[in-house]
């Protein structure tokens, strides 16, 4: 069983208390302290903190550990930053909290544990926003990714009146239905930050901690790719290649989930599950590019995010044959709770 | 008699499910407990975000014993009899007891049911209540398998009176009831335990949780109605809005604000749909200037600053929503004042429907079919055209993208930016209406125009797709599309001839459609084994298939239709070959489908010579001998059945305004002895067919208009039989010299006097001048019957009696078919 499992289970008692725990944190300073102490309070309440997925993605959720982990019966714990790419959302940075790349909070849990709600609240303190001085409300807001072929009931998590993150108890992802139910948190970091930070442009937020030698904004990071990242969403990104590759990445998801389970190099069973997921990420990139450059007509659309949700059901399909995906065995859950 | 207090403590409920789910929780907790053999005095429910509670008084504590006897099968009666009776009754056989009966013995039952406890009824009742709530959406969570709206976390369970009260023992799903609960998340977030329900809500309201959504709505509109007036403002009421914010809140605390300078310019619509949709907030108005200047918002918390810092982000996220709603505003302005063109552009790639193109064909249908409309409603077509062709336009506008509900409000400002005359853009506001059996009917006569367009532009062509609503399901919304045809057309005095308009609108979609007819063409020339077989059976779909359908031809023949298709181009199909009878016969169907083929072929060629220009012209195609007959019998076969549907619809509205359904079927009734009549009354006219019911109603309650159709139905009838016995029709007008009998005489007098009253009042289309004049045939007729027998020995006098009786029915028919009434 993996550590962060057992920490799970204890964690709970604790949670509880901070619901009651009204106790405030000093303001953060920068963008990148409200990263790290996200990441400092989810490491404490025992999830395996990962690093972003090495790939464009559209959202957090694309990432394998929450995609193709919150499949499967295997307790699970994970948080982690995920660059996020919408190219249809560029505005050569000068929208004040609109950009074609920005950053994601995740976090995935499974099986959700059931003080979820006081362990984010949790969080919130963490960064500064202190519910007896806020007002934090759970707002009736169910998702879905037509393209992951996944859905869940939640909220939007509002902090006097403006949305801060996305809770979600997973019901069905991959087209699998989840069981156990994942918890799934997405924090919009960049808007989070602005607010916790009282920052009215995104580009005037201070990156790193303004009294550092050298300090840093967003804007010092980030306009200049914004610009060119636009343009090249819009304008530049040549379409039929785009196309192409769309081809390529669905067939080559296909191929490789037809190799023969059985390795013959290794003497091993090994399924490509991994490997044909990023694939399917890959395609849903491109397609969002595709989009973006305005060649997708209405009807078109739904046939391309069809295509890709698909992929995305094959890839889970193979993953639930695989060792991380599976089922545990029915006494698996008394082990933990021996452990 | 002990009290029961429920309550389910979850994670936030969505608010919208509050007020069903209070309903559901009474309702089947109730309903279980009661069949279960408890009555009870009282049953109240109560919801907030975080709680379904249910309080019952007078519950009684146990239900009675029931004895139960039941007579089974015979004890000769084969096994299978007897096993059915054993499972009925739950008993084994050596329960059952034999008796004497009058066949012989028979099996009898004796079930006693034990009077059982309250709390057994109650824990079984609630369990099952919870396994199956009809949430219309439900979850799972962590490992669980039970579902509930969110995680349910707790479940408290108490029965109480004055000796004390108990838990009632239950478990669903590792929950185990309790007599515990908490109060408010942040503000006191401990829990405790309660002994009553006034224990319970008296509790609850300490720990800053009002328990009940109406005193939570009042506390929340009485305190936004304090703060507003201390600023000089006065709150919009929405009722929709605060349910919505109640189901949000368990201790709402009301913040007033302000909205910032830079956009109190924009449309008031567009300041409270922002505010409503994305914050929930209240708009608040300057009674002087009638402008929104300020918000309330509801928090669910008492803070140290007394709401400052919830004040201030909530005005932050508003600067920011009505900034994207500036920009959105500014540009959409600019697209306007230049004449919209970029919008009718970007239409033309939104689809309508798959099956009925882009909004920007269906905008120039609709502007064609409200130029014809135009000169009924007293509009100039011209006019009428122009607001039908920028209408939807605002459809395109980024307000619009973001607001839909804003759809045509926005039109009116940016027509008016546009320049265009004030009767253009109130269309676009206004077309849309009614939506609703009570909301306004358009009465500008362009907008009515318009608005009648573009519902019978939609009727029209799902009807053309077949796309007819059935039993409940209307996805479309239809019914509500006809409705508001026939309140335009009655609201406004409206007269045209329904069936006109609709096959009008039915050639502006086949126009429409050239496009999709096209492969009719390649599928007629094409003898090439090669042609894609989805192709060649494009006849199947729609609309085509309609056109070649009109008489149910293709539901018979299109499996011999389709094997000939297949065997004319030397396809591989399985057949078989020797059946030589078959053969013949599926090419004798192919040649009557070649014919309906070339006939549909040669009239889309013709429309497909017109210009872009002309083709938004309506084509008078019944002066047209070219075009084809299959086209006008399929349209006929369309208008028919739209023309039943919206009869229907009539007939529902008009049962509502209190009009008998028989005298709607009167009138709805073709009247094919009707001679009298210049007008010619037909169902086709709306407007005058409820002129003529309501005038029949009225004649309907008087003494004389009653006997009168008395009188009628016996004229009618012995003249029906008259005639069918006769094999003639006696329409050969009577002659008075054989008048025999001073009634005889009378009546030809009275005949001739309601005749030349009644024409100039049905000219006039004054119905209840022409019921009037009818009903004083009242006494002549009765007179008439008394002193004379129609079948007179005499040929002569009696055919010219059933002649006389033939005016009668002549008059009696030219209102109304009054053999349609009852009685």
């Amino acid at each position: 069983m993996p550590k962060g499992v057992i920490a799970m289970s204890q964690m709970q008692p604790s949670g509880a208390k901070t619901g009651a725990d009204t106790g405030a944190n000093p303001s953060p300073r920068s963008f990148q302290e409200v990263i790290l102490r996200l990441q400092a309070y989810w490491a404490s309440k025992g999830c395996a903190i990962l690093q972003p997925y090495d790939m464009e993605v559209g959202a957090g959720t694309f990432h394998p550990a929450t995609t193709l982990r919150s499949l499967g019966s295997k307790p699970w714990a994970a948080a982690y930053v995920q660059p996020s790419r919408r190219p249809t959302d560029g505005r050569y940075g000068e929208n004040p909290n609109r950009l074609q790349h920005y950053y994601q909070y995740q976090v995935i849990i499974k099986p959700s544990p059931p003080d979820l709600q006081g362990l984010y609240l949790g969080s919130l303190r963490a960064i500064g926003l202190d519910p007896a001085l806020h007002d934090i409300r759970f707002v009736e807001d169910d998702w879905e990714s037509p393209t992951l072929g996944a859905w869940g009931l939640g909220w939007e998590v509002w902090c006097d009146g403006m949305e801060v993150s996305q809770f979600t108890y997973f019901q069905q992802v991959c087209g699998h239905d989840c069981r156990p139910v994942s918890g799934e948190l997405t924090y919009g970091l960049e808007r989070l930050a602005m607010y916790v930070l009282g920052i009215d442009h995104v580009m005037t937020m201070p990156f790193n901690d303004p009294a550092s030698p050298i300090a840093l904004t967003y804007a010092d990071i980030f306009r200049q790719t914004e610009e060119e990242y636009s343009r090249h969403n819009f304008d530049a990104a040549d379409t039929a290649q785009l196309l192409r590759h769309f081809e390529d990445a669905e067939a080559e998801c296909d191929r490789l989930l037809a190799f023969p389970a059985d390795d013959p190099k290794s003497g091993k069973r090994i399924i490509m599950a991994h490997p044909a997921y990023d694939q399917t990420i890959k395609a849903s990139h491109l397609f969002n590019l595709l989009d973006a450059r305005g060649v997708i007509s209405v009807t078109e659309r739904q046939a391309y995010i069809g295509r890709v949700r698909a992929l995305a059901r094959k890839c889970a399909d193979a993953f639930r044959l695989t060792e991380a995906g599976a089922d545990a065995a029915p006494d698996a859950g008394a082990t933990v709770a021996d452990a | 008699m002990p009290d029961l207090l429920i309550e389910l403590f979850s994670e936030e409920i969505p608010a919208r499910m509050q007020a069903r789910a209070r309903e559901d929780l009474k309702k089947l907790v109730t309903d279980g407990l009661v069949q279960a053999g408890l009555t009870y005095a009282h049953a109240g429910a109560f919801s907030t975000p975080r709680r379904l509670t249910l309080a019952i008084e007078g519950l009684t504590a146990e239900s009675r014993a029931v004895r139960e006897e039941r007579k089974g099968p015979s004890t000769s009666a084969p096994a299978a009899a007897l096993e059915g009776f054993l499972r009925s009754t739950g008993l084994t056989l050596d329960q059952l007891e034999r008796r004497a009966d009058k066949k012989g013995e028979v099996w009898f039952a004796v079930i006693e049911r034990p009077g059982r406890r309250a709390p057994d009824i109650i824990a079984e009742v609630l369990e099952g209540v919870i396994r199956t709530f009809p949430w219309p959406k439900s979850m799972r969570w962590g490992n669980g398998s039970l579902r509930w709206v969110r995680p349910l976390h707790a479940i408290l369970c108490l029965l109480s009176d004055d000796a004390g009260h108990e838990v009632v023992p239950l478990t669903v799903d590792g929950i185990t009831a309790g007599n515990v609960t908490r109060g408010h998340r942040f503000l006191s977030p401990g829990v405790f335990s309660v002994t009553s329900f006034e224990d319970y809500a008296a509790k609850l309201k300490r720990a800053h949780v009002i328990l009940d959504a109406a005193e939570r709505e009042a506390a929340i509109w009485a305190e936004a109605q304090t703060l507003a007036f201390a600023a000089g403002l006065e709150v919009v009421e929405d009722r929709a809005l605060l349910a919505e914010v109640a189901g949000l809140v368990e201790w709402p605390v009301p913040l007033m604000g302000r909205i910032a300078d830079a956009f109190l310019n924009l449309p008031p619509e567009v300041l409270q749909t922002s505010m409503r949709e994305h914050q929930k907030f209240f708009s608040a108005k300057n009674p002087k200037t009638g402008r929104i200047e300020g918000f309330v918002t509801v928090a669910n918390t008492i803070t140290a600053d007394h709401g400052e810092t919830i004040l201030k982000g909530n005005q932050k996220v508003l600067t920011a929503r009505l900034s994207d709603a500036k920009f959105f505003w500014e540009n959409d302005l600019r697209v306007a004042k230049a004449g919209m063109a970029d919008w009718a552009e970007g239409l033309k790639s939104v689809t309508f429907h798959n099956k009925l193109g882009s909004q920007s064909d269906r905008i120039t249908r609709i502007a064609a079919l409200a130029a014809e409309i135009a000169p009924l409603v007293g509009a100039d077509p011209d006019q009428a055209k122009r607001a039908a062709s920028l209408a939807k336009l605002d459809l395109r506008s980024a307000m619009v993208g973001e607001f839909p509900e804003l759809q045509g409000t926005m039109g009116r400002y940016y027509a008016l930016a546009a320049g265009e005359p004030e009767a253009v853009a109130n269309a676009a506001r206004d077309h849309y209406s009614p939506l609703g059996p009570s909301d306004d009917v358009p009465t500008e006569p362009v907008s009515v125009a318009v608005a009648l367009a573009d519902k019978i532009d939609t009727l029209t062509g799902f009807w053309a797709i077949d796309e007819k609503p059935t039993g409940s399901k209307d996805p479309f919304a239809l019914r509500r599309a006809a409705l508001g045809v026939i309140r335009l057309v009655l609201g406004n005095g409206v007269h045209g001839n329904m069936q006109m308009l609709i096959e009008q609108s039915y050639l502006l979609h086949m126009l429409n459609h050239l496009q999709m007819i096209e492969p009719v063409n390649s599928m007629h020339s094409s003898r090439d084994p090669q042609y894609e077989s989805e192709t060649l059976l494009v006849w199947k779909q729609e609309p085509v298939r309609r056109m070649l359908n009109w008489d149910g031809f293709l539901d018979r023949n299109s499996d011999e239709i389709e094997w000939a298709i297949f065997d004319c181009i030397g396809a591989e199909r399985e057949h078989d070959a020797d059946d030589a009878r078959k053969v013949k016969d599926a090419y004798k169907q192919f040649e009557e489908f070649r014919a309906r083929v070339d006939a549909l072929d040669h009239f889309v060629s013709v429309s497909m010579f017109m210009g872009q220009e002309e083709k938004s012209l309506i084509v008078d195609y019944e002066q047209s001998e070219d075009l084809s007959i299959i086209w006008k019998r399929a349209a006929k076969s369309l208008v028919n059945d739209l023309l039943a549907f919206l009869h229907d619809r009539l007939k529902v509205y008009l049962k509502d305004q209190g009009i008998r359904h028989d005298v709607i079927d009167a009138c709805l009734a073709p009247l094919p002895h009707a001679a009298t009549s210049a007008a010619g009354p037909n169902n086709d006219d709306l407007t005058l067919l409820v002129k003529r019911a309501t005038a029949l109603q009225a004649t309907l309650i008087t003494e004389d208009g009653a006997n009168l159709v008395a009188g009628f139905k016996r004229a009618n009838n012995i003249l029906t039989q008259a005639e069918e016995k006769d094999g003639v029709e006696y329409s050969y007008g009577a002659d008075p010299k054989f008048a025999e009998n001073p009634e005889e005489r009378a009546l030809f007098k009275a005949l001739d006097q309601a005749e030349a009253a009644i024409a100039p009042a049905m000219q006039a289309e004054d119905f209840a001048r022409a019921m009037q004049a009818m009903a004083t045939l009242r006494a002549p007729i009765d007179a008439f019957f008394t002193a004379t027998q129609i079948n007179a020995e005499n040929p002569i006098l009696r055919r010219n009696r059933l002649n006389l009786l033939h005016r009668i029915r002549a008059i009696c028919l030219s209102v109304a078919d009054l053999t349609k009434l009852d009685g």
